[in-house]
């Protein structure tokens, strides 16, 4: 068992995935969308959960991540990803949102030693509309994390399973 | 360098998009670009259409990339076109998987448009 999975089964997550799981989300919106993402201020507000890409992880690290936004943010996502004007971008939000929560998740998982071999990820399912609740069965533990991508909060979170 | 064909196998439209641009910034000329959403389509887009390059994903619906691959090798249209994996997957288990399934490449997301030229270039000129 590698300390990843060690720390896994004390029902916490290990010390310096937060780190990672950052990096993970700064390469994806640098190299896919030439943007470099802020760190939040203390008094930064959660963003408003118009867009939720989840992806899913199984295997020897089990769990989901997800990555939020309004609905403005994934617009200007989707632009900086195709770019193409927001007119253009409209039909292509959820995929878009979608593709850059796949990529945190595999680009975090490969950073992980020992887990990358024995985690696969689900396809990810966009959610839209903020009038719902999200129920996670979770029990080892959460990392979440809220940055500033071109002045506009996102928040990424992984809910891990033990 | 000769005018190429491409199929861009992967199930986001998006993902498809960013990789035509990726090879047209890394300086490969296309005569035409065909796409599929997963491996069951290539193939069924093989058998009308002849290409001279694959990039395909490996987490598809249907159909997956490593399956894909597999079957390509023994399909009737499109053996021995060079298949590129550009995928999330960055496991050594999965490089070897596909590279042993008949994969000349493996790029993992995210990448840019120098991985793409760095990767495939050298496959088309050797095809040349």
């Amino acid at each position: 068992m590698n300390p990843a999975q060690q720390a896994l089964t004390q029902n916490s997550c290990p010390e310096g995935w937060l780190p990672l799981l950052e990096l993970s989300a700064r390469e994806v919106f640098e190299i896919m969308l030439n943007s470099k993402l802020e760190p939040a201020g203390e008094d930064t507000s959660a963003p408003p959960s118009e867009f939720t890409a989840m992806v899913g992880l199984a295997g020897q690290l089990c769990g989901i991540l997800t990555l939020r936004c309004s609905a403005q943010t994934a617009s200007l996502m989707t632009c900086r990803m195709l770019g193409s004007d927001p007119a253009q971008a409209k039909e292509q939000m959820w995929d878009a949102i979608g593709e850059v929560c796949n990529m945190v998740a595999g680009n975090f998982k490969n950073k992980l030693t020992g887990m990358s071999d024995g985690c696969m990820l689900s396809v990810p399912t966009v959610i839209t509309g903020a009038d719902f609740t999200f129920h996670s069965l979770a029990d080892a533990g959460s990392l979440e994390l809220t940055m500033i991508f071109e002045g506009a909060p996102i928040q990424i979170a992984l809910e891990v399973h033990s | 360098m000769n005018k190429v064909k491409a199929l861009i196998v992967d199930d986001s439209s998006v993902m498809r998009k960013i990789v035509e641009r990726s090879l047209r910034q890394a300086g490969i000329d296309l005569a035409e670009v065909r796409e599929a959403g997963n491996g069951a389509e290539a193939l069924g887009v093989l058998k009308e259409s002849t290409v001279d390059l694959i990039l395909c994903d490996i987490n598809m619906p249907v159909m997956d990339g490593l399956e894909f691959v597999k079957q390509l090798q023994t399909a009737d249209n499109g053996k021995g076109v060079p298949v590129v994996m550009i995928t999330t997957e960055g496991s050594e288990s999965h490089v070897v998987q596909a590279l042993s399934a008949g994969a000349r490449g493996y790029i993992r997301k995210p990448f840019t448009p120098d991985q793409v030229k760095e990767h495939v270039i050298p496959i088309l000129e050797a095809k040349q």
